[in-house]
């Protein structure tokens, strides 16, 4: 039986989901019959452009706000879909994520808690409300959106290194707490892509991928989607770069 | 929650840890979580159930000192009461 072939029977939300890699994330994953909460913080106009092209294409999402780094966001976003979907959240995206570069020397401590606090502290927050209904249901996806930053050094990113870094470790303890509940936690760690986020920034990096080439959104979710898949069913506590060979 | 007899507990602590894995005909007050093959994830499963229907918040070091369906009957009872 291939992945299209099985309805999910809860819903997913991806969590930094108006645009980029989340964008694509949440595309392609309503791709797959999951009804998507769309989450978004600022970005109000992406992502009721996310929603209005899932429902174009005939599946059912969701454009909820919310600040991850608010402790109250979880509760308030898993109840919102729950009571929308009429379904438990079943597969998780924590891919909401800031960056805040500085080298070390210079980096703030505002600017180093800041970036701890929204791209790993939140993700933790969300994974703990995620498990509850998954435990529940003897079924969960959860996938952690890591980067390739956390396995390889990137000059000036010691805060978002740490925060993803800490992530691929969230990953890995609690994907092995949880295994025998049928939830996978898995974490995808993406290398240079094109988005919003990567533009402006110095394209040094670039002459390292052995890809020669920056990566897309849509590349990412493509392995997101396999993750949160039945067919990556015994796929836990991995990492999986995407990344053009960049930390091979 | 004065309405939530020993009985009832029991009954339902009883189901939760059935839905863990033995058989519920196995499952009475004096056996121990490690012979039902019970762990600690089962335990914060079974706080998280026992929260759900009674209110009553089973922290980490409540749990550790429950070694019998009974500790636990008992502790959730005299919370919910």
């Amino acid at each position: 039986m291939s992945a299209s072939d099985q309805t999910p029977s809860g819903c997913a939300l991806v969590t930094g989901g108006s645009r980029g890699i989340g964008a694509a994330i949440a595309l392609s994953l309503a791709g797959d019959g999951w009804p998507v909460g769309v989450n978004y913080n600022a970005d109000s106009a992406g992502a009721n452009k996310v929603v209005a092209e899932i429902e174009a294409a005939g599946g059912r999402a969701l454009a909820i706000q919310a600040d991850v780094k608010d402790p109250g966001a979880p509760d308030r976003l898993f109840t919102a879909l729950e009571d929308h979907f009429g379904a438990p959240v079943l597969a998780l995206v924590n891919n909401a994520g800031i960056t805040r570069d500085d080298l070390t020397p210079s980096l703030g401590n505002e600017e180093w808690l800041e970036v701890i606090e929204t791209n790993l502290n939140a993700a933790f927050r969300f994974t703990k409300r995620a498990l509850k209904p998954m435990m529940r249901a003897r079924s969960g996806r959860i996938v952690n959106i890591s980067s390739v930053v956390a396995l390889r050094a990137n000059p000036g990113q010691a805060n978002y290194a740490a925060a993803k870094a800490g992530l691929i470790a969230l990953t890995k303890t609690t994907a092995v707490e949880v295994a025998r509940r049928g939830i996978t936690v898995n974490a995808v760690a993406p290398g240079w892509i094109d988005t919003d986020m990567t533009a402006g920034v110095s394209t040094e990096l670039l002459s390292h991928v052995p890809a020669r080439r920056a990566g897309t959104a849509a590349e990412v979710a493509a392995c997101v989607r396999f993750l949160i898949s039945p067919a990556a069913s015994y796929v836990t506590g991995a990492v999986l770069t995407v990344d053009g060979g960049l930390a091979a | 929650m004065s309405t939530v007899t020993k009985e009832q507990v029991q009954d339902r602590v009883i189901e939760a840890l059935a839905s863990f894995g033995p058989d519920a005909d196995s499952i009475t007050p004096d056996k121990t979580f490690e012979e039902l093959d019970i762990d600690s994830l089962d335990l914060v499963e079974l706080a998280q159930i026992v929260e759900d229907d009674y209110g009553v918040v089973l922290k980490g070091e409540d749990m550790k000192e429950l070694k019998t369906v009974g500790d636990a009957v008992e502790l959730i009872s005299s919370r919910a009461a």
